[in-house]
């Protein structure tokens, strides 16, 4: 009995879940996808970048961090929601710099990915076209910070799975930006290794392994081969 | 730490030491170090992780995020002139631009002799006797030329300020109406020894009897705030004064911390006696840093009267005490959760909510976050109870409600009203003529037209956590609207992609507007982010971001047409100036090296 | 677009598209991805025909239905000649990442355009010690911008370049008046 109760419904579909599970971790468990960036299943729900916003039981919210209650009506691929997503990946887009062409992550990005599922054709709004240098003081890894959305979830992994720490927010408004555990703010100056796991869970170009760029080429990746919403559906299924 | 200067270790120890080396009191920690050195340099924040034992992007996560830290030197003078629109109104820009003449400055450089810099800052609350300026965290009201010239000399005597003549930093508390609140006598005590004899739940039942609704805007009922803290299964609860007075236009808690601190002490205490909470903190803005001394003395005279501390009034296991933590300059962190945070030390980025503080607040216990005045109204329901309450004001939003009047008006000041008062009253009882506008509740609430003047203040019509500011005939609500989105580009924390984004793109819009360059384009953008803002951000802060601008756009149209090029679309940047760099290394100013503003 | 053809058979020849292509500063990569339609483009020449372009060295834009910008812009002359496509097109697509977002040309935007140029022509031996400053030379904007900040793009078709698929597929579903669609896998950024 208690099993049928664990349903709720997006966009009519039922879906179920397993009770303290948020909307996003049950639809994508369930193969269907919402789009999101900030979120990663092995971290603590973000909430920052609002791609996942959906309508639960008319008040709108983040899928990724309303829990899944039974019976709940959620809204998800609406022309409105999908349109606001579209806008806000543009403003996404235009506060960093973003340049695919020249970026070795092109083709594996989430935000690229999503971008394409939302047919996104342009950033739209004026680029604020920041200044940020970049840290190629670690041997293995560079982090570009004109590719940072501020998702955190390298700050997460460092802190909570590899238990070093060494990334961190700071600033204020568009001023925010990421900072590193070191004297000289410099990763080559920490304890950073490429076995970290926080030096792969960076959804964008910003935090990128050395000498493998082009190891797999350009039009033969992840999202080159399928689009982010059949990958999510394919996750599922390899994980039943 | 071989490399460290002696200074900074023999300066910092005590520091420490007072603070218990307590991370959580971060905030306070930087405040003094700062007041010592000036600034926070990349070596005081290394030495305070190491002492701490935090990362250092901790420290530096909140130097950078709050704007009274400073990383780099800022002069043995800081200078902050007040910016909000009703500073402005009183003529700030030139006061400001007259101080940089005789000091010889560029706005927020410091000196070559280290000894002065000056800036803008959002609003310091004191709309009611600006232009105002803070001079190392003390106010100085009523700006004139004259008194400017005064204070550069007395800045270029070198005197320290709080050497200073102390009638410059005489502020006002200007009550131009009273009521139950204001009106009353104080007795210390009195609100304690009624609600003890009341018994806690007995106060409680008072409490949501009176419907007593928070003045911090939202208005959720105190009552029922302070039942879910006192139920929430917990070793420990707390209890915090939210004197974060940070929205534009409002200073009425400035006038009750002032004057009026035995009603905000004895309201927390009663609600520790209440919900069973033990620790009281008011967070109190920086901008309000010369009180701090002032509340430690009444603190410690309450607790000499027996009515704070361990076992008040004689009763066994009722203690409570209050601690005073100083924010650092963030609108944001008048958002309980965002207050939550900078309270333990960290930068003041909204929670997800939920959970919700109640159960889930300060170091994750359950926390009642309440509004200076509300914690006053606390001790009227003590004193006279929740029936007698509820008989003032409107059904759904009883008692009285202190206004901060500002603007266009004869008697600027408090005004406090019962609930329901109409906007029309109001501004003729603060001597207001030819309004054409009045913004209700501070740059995140509502900007009202003449023809809406006959609603009233009330959560159930025009809900107002305070601010009221009058704009008269004369006045250009384009402007209005451009220091409020100034003013959100600048508070916006940064966490949620939306509102970061957001505030600085319609910042932008409207300095393009400003500048003669927006057209039709702008405007339909602006709605289109407030729009985006209104249904993404994830904070009260983001939502409301736009809503006074788009006010402003829907009922004071002319004054932005009259900015707008006729030209349907305009480039984004100014073309002319985009060529500046290269006329001025190629040495060319032919007629091809221009480009024409259009 | 076809069935109006057929209901007026051979009575009137039904009057060319007319199009309009530049490249300001870009590569002429979307221009040489426009070859790549290979074949088509004899289906393509029964509809349009070329004002100015690369393809027929027109060197001004006239009135036309669609102008093609590829690239982004970085100099006077980029602006110029963008002004008057957007003057002459009915309709104006931007075409390729450098139109679309800046593309290359604009990372070079965290450098000061001064020090680029110092740098370039003054700072390397054998290159003399002076700006080039001859008034045949656009001045360069301090910084690089896609095209939708200067003038009002209607169409966007992004890529680096974008395929001869994608621009078959924007371009005829727009010659056949419907709204142009790009999805997996035509839909590239990079």
């Amino acid at each position: 009995m208690s099993e049928i109760a664990n349903t709720f419904t997006l966009d009519g579909q039922i879906v179920h879940f397993t009770p303290g599970q948020t909307i996003l971790e049950a639809a994508l468990e369930a193969g269907l996808y919402i789009p999101h960036l900030c979120f990663n299943p092995e971290l603590k729900p973000h909430g920052s970048c609002k791609l996942c916003t959906v309508i639960v039981n008319g008040r709108s919210g983040s899928a990724c961090t309303i829990k899944a209650m039974p019976g709940q009506e959620v809204q998800s691929s609406t022309p409105e929601l999908d349109g606001r997503r579209r806008l806000q990946l543009q403003m996404i887009f235009v506060e960093g710099n973003h340049f695919c062409p020249g970026c070795e992550k092109s083709g594996n990005c989430k935000l690229q990915a999503v971008a394409y599922d939302l047919e996104m054709l342009n950033p739209h709004f004026p680029h604020f076209f920041p200044e940020r240098p970049i840290d190629a003081s670690h041997p293995d890894v560079m982090i570009d910070f004109n590719r940072c959305i501020l998702c955190e979830q390298c700050v997460q992994t460092s802190r909570d799975v590899d238990g070093k720490n060494i990334f961190a927010l700071a600033g204020r408004g568009m001023k925010s930006h990421l900072i590193i555990n070191s004297p000289s703010g410099k990763l080559g100056d920490t304890d950073f290794a490429l076995t970290d796991k926080a030096a792969h869970v960076c959804p964008v170009g910003a935090i990128l392994e050395k000498r493998v760029g082009y190891a797999k080429p350009i039009g033969e990746r992840i999202y080159d081969e399928k689009t982010i919403r059949e990958q999510v559906a394919a996750d599922a299924e390899g994980g039943l | 730490m071989t490399h460290l200067t002696m200074s900074l270790v023999e300066i910092a120890t005590p520091i420490l030491e007072r603070h218990k080396r307590d991370h959580t009191r971060l905030l306070q920690i930087l405040h003094d170090i700062q007041d010592e050195l000036d600034y926070i340099s990349p070596e005081t924040m290394e030495y305070l992780a190491h002492e701490l034992e935090i990362p250092i992007t901790q420290v530096q996560s909140v130097v950078e995020f709050y704007s009274f830290f400073h990383s780099k030197p800022h002069g043995k003078f800081r200078i902050l002139f007040s910016d909000n629109i009703t500073d402005r109104m009183l003529g700030n820009k030139d006061l400001f631009d007259h101080m940089l003449n005789r000091l010889h400055l560029t706005p927020d450089t410091v000196s070559e002799d280290g000894l002065v810099s000056v800036g803008m800052t959002s609003c310091t609350g004191m709309c009611d006797q600006g232009p105002a300026l803070l001079i190392n965290n003390m106010p100085i009201t009523h700006l004139t030329p004259r008194r400017i010239d005064e204070i550069c000399d007395l800045v270029k005597s070198g005197l320290p300020v709080n050497h200073w003549p102390s009638h410059y930093f005489k502020v006002d508390n200007n009550i131009r109406r009273a009521d139950e609140l204001l009106a009353t006598a104080y007795n210390m005590g009195d609100a304690i020894k009624a609600a003890v004899a009341k018994g806690a739940q007995s106060m409680l039942d008072e409490m949501k009897r009176s419907n007593l609704r928070g003045r911090g805007g939202a208005g959720f009922t105190t009552g029922v705030k302070w039942e879910l803290c006192r139920n929430a299964p917990s070793d420990e609860r707390f209890i915090v004064c939210n004197a974060d007075e940070g929205e534009p236009g409002t200073f009425k808690d400035r006038v009750l911390l002032q004057s009026f601190a035995g009603h905000v002490f004895e309201g927390m205490t009663i609600a520790g006696f209440t919900t069973g909470a033990k620790q009281g903190f008011v967070y109190l803005r920086a901008e309000y840093k010369y009180l701090v001394k002032s509340l430690q003395i009444f603190l410690d005279n309450m607790r000499a009267a027996g009515f704070l501390g361990k076992n008040i009034l004689g009763i066994e296991g009722f203690d409570f005490d209050i601690d005073i933590h100083l924010g650092a300059g963030a609108y944001v962190c008048g958002e309980e959760t965002a207050l939550i945070e900078s309270l333990e030390g960290k930068a003041g980025r909204p929670r997800i909510r939920p959970p919700f503080p109640v159960t889930c607040g300060y170091k994750n216990k359950p926390t009642v976050v309440n509004n200076v005045e509300t914690l006053c109204k606390v001790t009227e329901i003590a004193r006279r109870g929740g029936a007698w309450y509820e008989g003032r004001g409107t059904r759904q939003s009883t008692g009285t409600k202190l206004l901060s009047v500002s603007g266009d008006c004869a008697r600027p000041g408090i005004y406090e009203f019962p609930f329901g008062v109409r906007i029309s009253d109001v501004l003729e009882e603060c001597g207001a003529k030819d309004v054409i506008a009045v913004q209700i509740s501070g740059a995140a609430g509502v900007c009202l037209a003449p023809h809406e003047f006959h609603h009233r203040i009330a959560f159930e019509d025009v809900p107002t956590a305070g601010s009221f500011m009058i704009f008269g005939k004369d006045r250009d609500m384009f402007d209005v609207a451009l220091n409020f989105a100034e003013f959100f580009a600048h508070e916006s924390c940064g966490f949620c992609s939306p509102c970061r984004i957001g505030t600085s793109l319609v910042k932008d819009m409207m300095e393009k507007i400003a500048a003669g360059r927006g057209t039709k384009y702008e405007i339909n953008e602006i709605q289109r982010l407030r729009d985006q803002m209104k249904n993404f951000a994830h904070c009260g802060l983001g939502q409301t971001a736009g809503n006074a601008i788009c006010d402003c756009i829907t009922k004071f149209r002319p004054a932005f047409d009259k900015h707008l090029s006729s030209r349907d679309f305009l480039p984004a940047f100014d073309l002319e100036l985009s060529l500046a760099r290269s006329r001025e290394v190629t040495h060319r100013d032919d007629a091809d090296a221009h480009l024409g503003a259009k | 677009m076809d069935t109006q053809v057929s209901s007026q058979p051979q009575k009137v020849a039904k009057r060319k598209i007319r199009v309009a292509t530049t490249s300001l500063s870009g590569c002429f990569g979307c221009h040489m991805s426009l070859l790549d339609i290979d074949e088509r483009i004899l289906q393509l020449i029964e509809v349009v025909e070329f004002d100015r372009s690369p393809i027929t060295d027109i060197k001004h834009c006239g009135p036309c239905d669609i102008g093609l910008i590829e690239g982004s812009v970085c100099n006077s002359e980029n602006v110029h000649v963008l002004r008057e496509f957007r003057e002459n097109c009915n309709v104006l697509i931007a075409f390729g990442a450098c139109a679309v977002a800046g593309g290359l040309p604009a990372q070079r935007n965290h450098l000061d355009i001064g020090d680029a140029l110092r740098e370039v022509y003054c700072d390397r031996a054998g290159l003399g010690k002076q700006i080039p400053n001859d008034r045949e030379l656009p001045l360069l904007l301090d910084k690089v911008h896609p095209i939708n900040e200067v003038v009002r793009v209607d169409y966007f078709i992004p890529g680096c370049p974008p395929s001869g698929d994608t621009i078959w597929k924007f371009v005829t579903d727009l010659i056949a008046g419907h709204m142009p669609r790009l999805e997996h896998p035509l839909l590239k950024f990079d």
